[in-house]
């Protein structure tokens, strides 16, 4: 096992060894080798490594190293200026998870109904990407390219998450059986974006990958009135609600019906919606 | 096939591992090679919180710690929240308000009560009950549990304005 102290000994224990586990909190991969359903080789772990665990802001920026766990990102620091992705983080399973779970880990597994993964295809995240070959930077929606796959290449990690601070109220809502410890059923993530005048929607839990809402983004940004923040009327968020839900390819599962995964998702728009709509007519 | 010895700091005091195997969690290694009973195992997916120990001050499940990467770390177990042979105040108030049944739950709800009240003194209803909320009873219906972290609570608060 390779405990890692720098990102450069990280990519060369993987550059070593391509096929070595890489181990951030450990949330998912340890469910999986104590069920005996995975094997443990070689590991590298991540958490000792300083420059994965910082974060910091770039003018309009905000680089999140893909060690930040979620317990980091539900406080205020960085919960002030990412209110959703923070919102997301405390749907995250316990306050123990959250302490351990990171979000490079949740990106990384790329899982359907990773809580994350909303947020950040909605602000068009980018990933910085490292292996002792170099660097490159992937959007996150390229990044995830099925249920559980990426286009991580052997020996590549992710190092950051550059996503913007975006001008705007902004909500994530997520479905499941009860409030803690829940895996979602559907998720939902709304920001709005003054700068561009643009309502951003991003689903989880609906499709293999994670999805942009992009025909219900053009269609309620269109009819919002962005100089004074005026209500568009119920029809046309009942509209809105409706291509949200005829966006989802959802499929039946033992957490929930497609059925209901589309009408759910649909629910969380328009509720989602109101609520940001209110935060705007209050400021 | 075993793993290089390593060294695990486990409330103070270091333990060397001699004889792990590839892919024990700290909570295995804590129970069965070093002899910490007292975090519980059960569901072994994070999903319980029985075996919620403090890795660097911060609660974690034990089940889902890869124990070699612990190394390093200050790790501190249900053995190690009371200073001396005594009882911490919130196993204390765990006594005296009957918020013990069966007692699976109750090494890992110590542990996390404890940190909830070392963070803030003087939590509301809702923070109480987030703080516990990966921490699973299915015998008390946490009222007394509720009712064990105010008179902990209070305790501190009175202690705190007798200081």
């Amino acid at each position: 096992m390779t405990i890692a102290t720098s990102l450069e000994d990280a990519c060369a224990a993987l550059a070593a060894d391509p096929d070595s586990l890489v181990l951030a909190g450990g949330t998912d991969l340890m469910v999986e080798v104590n069920r005996g359903s995975r094997r443990i080789g070689n590991v590298v772990t991540l958490n000792r490594v300083p420059e994965l665990g910082a974060w910091r802001r770039d003018g309009g920026q905000l680089r999140l190293g893909a060690g930040v766990t979620f317990g980091e990102i539900s406080r205020p620091e960085i919960a002030s200026l990412l209110p959703a992705l923070a919102q997301a983080a405390r749907t995250v399973g316990s306050p123990q998870i959250r302490n351990a779970a990171t979000l490079g880990g949740n990106i990384a597994t790329a899982s359907p109904a990773a809580d994350s993964l909303p947020v950040l295809v909605a602000l068009d995240a980018v990933l910085e990407l490292c292996s002792s070959a170099g660097r490159r930077e992937v959007a996150v929606a390229d990044f995830v390219t099925g249920v559980k796959q990426t286009c991580l290449l052997p020996g590549e990690l992710i190092e950051a998450v550059r996503v913007p601070v975006l001008d705007g109220p902004q909500e994530f809502c997520k479905v499941g059986t009860r409030n803690a410890m829940v895996i979602s059923v559907a998720s939902l993530a709304l920001l709005v974006d003054r700068g561009s005048r643009r309502i951003r929607v991003g689903l989880g839990s609906v499709s293999p990958r994670p999805l942009r809402a992009t025909a219900a983004e053009e269609h309620i940004s269109q009819r919002l009135d962005w100089d004074t923040g005026g209500h568009p009327g119920e029809t046309a968020i009942g509209e809105f609600a409706d291509l949200v839900a005829g966006s989802a390819t959802p499929i039946n599962d033992h957490r929930s019906s497609a059925r209901y995964r589309s009408h759910a998702v649909g629910v969380l728009a328009g509720r989602a919606l109101a609520r940001v709509l209110e935060e705007v007519a209050a400021t | 096939m075993s793993t290089d010895p390593y060294l695990l700091r486990v409330n103070g005091t270091d333990h060397r591992v001699g004889d792990g195997r590839p892919g024990e969690s700290l909570l295995w290694v804590l129970r069965e090679r070093l002899g910490f009973h007292g975090s519980k195992n059960a569901c072994e997916e994070g999903e319980c919180g029985s075996c919620t120990v403090l890795l660097d001050g911060q609660t974690v499940c034990s089940c889902l710690v890869l124990a070699e990467s612990a190394t390093g770390c200050e790790i501190t177990t249900i053995e190690g929240v009371a200073d001396d042979e005594g009882l911490s105040d919130v196993q204390q108030a765990f006594i005296d308000t009957g918020a013990v049944q069966c007692g699976f739950c109750t090494p890992g709800l110590i542990v996390s009560i404890g940190a909830l009240l070392d963070s803030n003194p003087d939590p509301d209803d809702l923070t109480v009950r987030e703080a516990i909320s990966g921490n699973l009873c299915r015998c008390t219906g946490y009222g007394r549990i509720l009712e064990a972290v105010n008179v902990a609570a209070a305790g501190r608060r009175n202690e705190g304005s007798a200081a």
